[in-house]
């Protein structure tokens, strides 16, 4: 029985040695610098920053430690530095504030740059005015939640981006709120990822914008008022679902731009007052399921180079052209949608239409050949061209059709 | 002169005609704000109203207002007035009772229910092309003799400008659709009043977005003092000159 008291005390003992201890770091603490902190700190240890104004520029952290702010210590780049560093494995950067990074068109200045890391989790803070907010780079498994960024730059090229990847893999960014950079969240060779309940809003040229970033999910993200929407590129196995994409208005602005995309899942997305909800090209085996596409000017523009897409379910309406293509070979499969321009009836009351839909304007056709021709859009002589191609189609491909229109809308929200 | 026009006015006010255009206009803008609460969809449908039926009803009206005060302007004559007192007065009566009735069937509704800095531009536009085609109506009336043929001139004129003309116009964008064409449309289009209007209707509206590049020229030229001042220039042109033809003709005229 001795034996085993002796051995339990002696696990107990070596587990409170391995706890760290905390180092406090403010104004009116023997620590003032956080520099100082992490020199002293060894790995487990807590950095607690106390409120107050810390210009140090550049701080370095490759410590496995976890900092953490009180009352949102500002950290202020005075218009010139970078404010943090991190190449470190399993730290914790939490509820710190950064201000004014310096800016640079050859250097990429960040709020937070993370190089070479693992097993971080950058929680609760806060960026305003930074060129980057957060930066990662050759990095994995990495925790970004609830920050907050928001800078007001004037032009594209005085900014950077929101948050921005570059060659991660298993990253979880959820919950983040970014306004008033250039890209939101900008990915570019970035696998395993989710991105969830973020919301993008104003910012210079995209939302969200990603190139050859595989397998990744979007799940619940706000797009909202974004000089040129979302772009996504070169891509496969993407998953976009219960995304809003909403308000990306403006003569070359998309909700959703897809280039290059295959083998992915567009789903229970919202696109709302865009000028082109879903611009497609060079995409294949894409499945468009329900989806809401309300006012948008162009709710999908779908090009001839896409094949083996399948656009279902979706509700389409009060668009001014609800698909447009530029080709008359037609390889998708477009079924079972509710379009609010159906003029068939369904006799037999299975809530299918009787009658195919042809959801092609061909003035949409037009003017996406011919751009001047959108001079006489809304003119008498348009009305009734497009009346004629609907009984009976010369210009727009002829067996683009859905076969099983719905009569009603769908209720997703059920 | 005003004491003619009064005449004329209190005749066009006695067939009722004018009332119900009033009525028509107030009744279908009133339906359209009770469909729709978009406000920019109520103006872009009311722009389907004054694009076809503002000049069909000015050109149909003031052919048969014509002909029906014959006599009334063949006993004007015997008196000792001016041929062109006369004629003015005429278009002048014709023009203003139509122009009252658009602004109260378009206008009213929108003062009640609120409006904005595009139902501005509705109504200059829908009083332009009242003015435009109550003086193309009136060149055809006193270029024939014959009732039904000055209609059938009337009539042409209007199925010509919003119907003929555009084909026109998108048969030279078809074959030529390899060049920059937008300066050239931005002419042709000061060549017909309705497309002009419906320009500068559609540019107001935040729609010119899908317009893409051609609609972002237009916007720059319509939107600078320039444009403004252009359009409203060339509409006053097209509702000047055919009058004062008709006046020329009607001066010399036999009647």
């Amino acid at each position: 029985m001795k034996k085993v008291q002796f051995f339990l005390i002696t696990i107990i003992l070596s587990a409170l040695s391995l706890e760290g201890k905390t180092i406090r770091v403010g104004p009116s603490e023997s620590v003032t610098q956080i520099k100082q902190a992490i020199v002293m700190a060894q790995p487990g240890d807590t950095i607690l920053v106390r409120a107050g104004i810390y210009r140090e520029g550049n701080i370095i952290l490759q410590k496995s430690i976890v900092l953490i702010g009180e009352g949102y210590p500002v950290l202020d780049g005075e218009n010139e530095y970078e404010t943090l560093t991190v190449h470190a494995q399993h730290a914790v950067i939490k509820g710190l504030k950064f201000i004014n990074t310096g800016t640079g068109s050859i250097e990429d200045k960040a709020a937070i740059k993370i190089l070479d890391s693992e097993n971080l989790r950058i929680l609760n803070n806060q960026f305003e005015n930074t060129f980057f907010g957060i930066y990662l780079s050759n990095s994995s498994h990495i925790w970004i939640e609830n920050n907050e960024l928001k800078s007001e730059a004037e032009a594209e090229h005085q900014i950077g981006n929101g948050i921005h990847l570059w060659k991660c893999h298993h990253i979880t960014i959820n919950e983040n709120k970014i306004k008033g950079h250039r890209d939101g969240i900008y990915f570019e060779f970035v696998t395993n990822s989710l991105i969830t309940n973020n919301y993008s809003e104003g910012n210079m040229r995209y939302g969200l914008h990603f190139m050859f970033s595989h397998n990744d999910e979007y799940r619940d993200n706000t797009f909202i008022n974004n000089g040129a929407g979302v772009a996504v590129m070169y891509t496969k196995g993407v998953k976009m679902i219960n995304n809003h994409f909403i308000h990306n208005w403006g003569s070359s602005s998309y909700g959703l731009l897809l280039k290059d995309i295959s083998d992915s899942f567009v789903m229970g997305n919202e696109f709302v007052e865009n000028s082109v909800g879903v611009h497609a090209e060079g995409s294949s085996r894409i499945v468009f399921k329900e989806n809401e596409f309300i006012r948008n000017g162009y709710a999908f523009k779908l090009q001839a180079s896409c094949d083996d897409n399948v656009i279902e379910r979706n509700n389409f309406q009060q668009n001014t052209f609800d698909l447009v293509t530029n080709g008359s070979l037609v390889l998708n499969r477009i079924e079972s949608n509710y379009w609010d321009r159906y003029e068939g009836y369904d006799l037999n009351r299975d809530q299918v239409g009787d009658v195919p839909y042809r959801p092609i304007s061909m003035y949409g056709m037009i003017v996406e050949r011919m751009p001047t021709a959108v001079l006489l859009w809304r003119s008498f002589l348009v009305f009734l061209l497009d009346r004629a191609e609907k009984a009976i189609p010369v210009i727009t491909p002829e067996n683009l059709k859905d076969n099983l229109p719905a009569m009603k809308a769908y209720d997703f929200n059920k | 002169m005003t004491r003619v026009i009064r005449y004329i006015f209190n005749d066009i006010l006695r067939t009722r005609f004018i009332l119900f255009y009033t009525g028509f206009l107030l009744l279908s803008t009133f339906a359209l704000f009770q469909l729709d609460s978009d406000f920019g969809k109520i103006v872009l449908s009311l722009l389907n109203i004054v694009l076809m039926v503002v000049p069909l009803v000015s050109v149909i009206f003031t052919t048969i207002h014509f002909f029906s005060s014959y006599e009334f302007i063949e006993l004007m004559l015997a008196q000792p007035i001016n041929r062109r007192v006369i004629f003015l007065s005429e278009y002048l009566a014709v023009a203003s009772s139509l122009c009252m009735a658009y602004l109260i069937g378009v206008g009213v509704p929108f003062i009640m229910f609120g409006a904005g800095e595009s139902v501005i531009s509705l109504l200059v536009t829908g009083v332009f092309l009242t003015l435009v085609f109550v003086s193309l109506a009136f060149l055809s009336s006193v270029l024939t003799r014959d009732k039904s043929k000055a209609i059938g001139i009337a009539l042409l004129f209007w199925f010509y400008f919003s119907l003929i003309y555009d084909g026109f116009v998108l048969w030279i964008i078809y074959s030529f659709s390899d060049y920059p064409l937008e300066k050239v449309t931005l002419t042709l289009i000061a060549f017909n009043p309705v497309d002009l209007a419906r320009i500068i209707m559609l540019l107001q509206l935040d729609i010119s977005a899908l317009m893409g590049y051609t609609g972002a020229f237009y916007k720059n030229f319509f939107g600078s003092n320039m444009g403004i001042l252009f359009s409203s220039g060339i509409l006053f042109l097209w509702a000047i000159i055919p009058i004062y033809i008709a006046l020329r003709i009607f001066n010399k005229k036999d009647l």
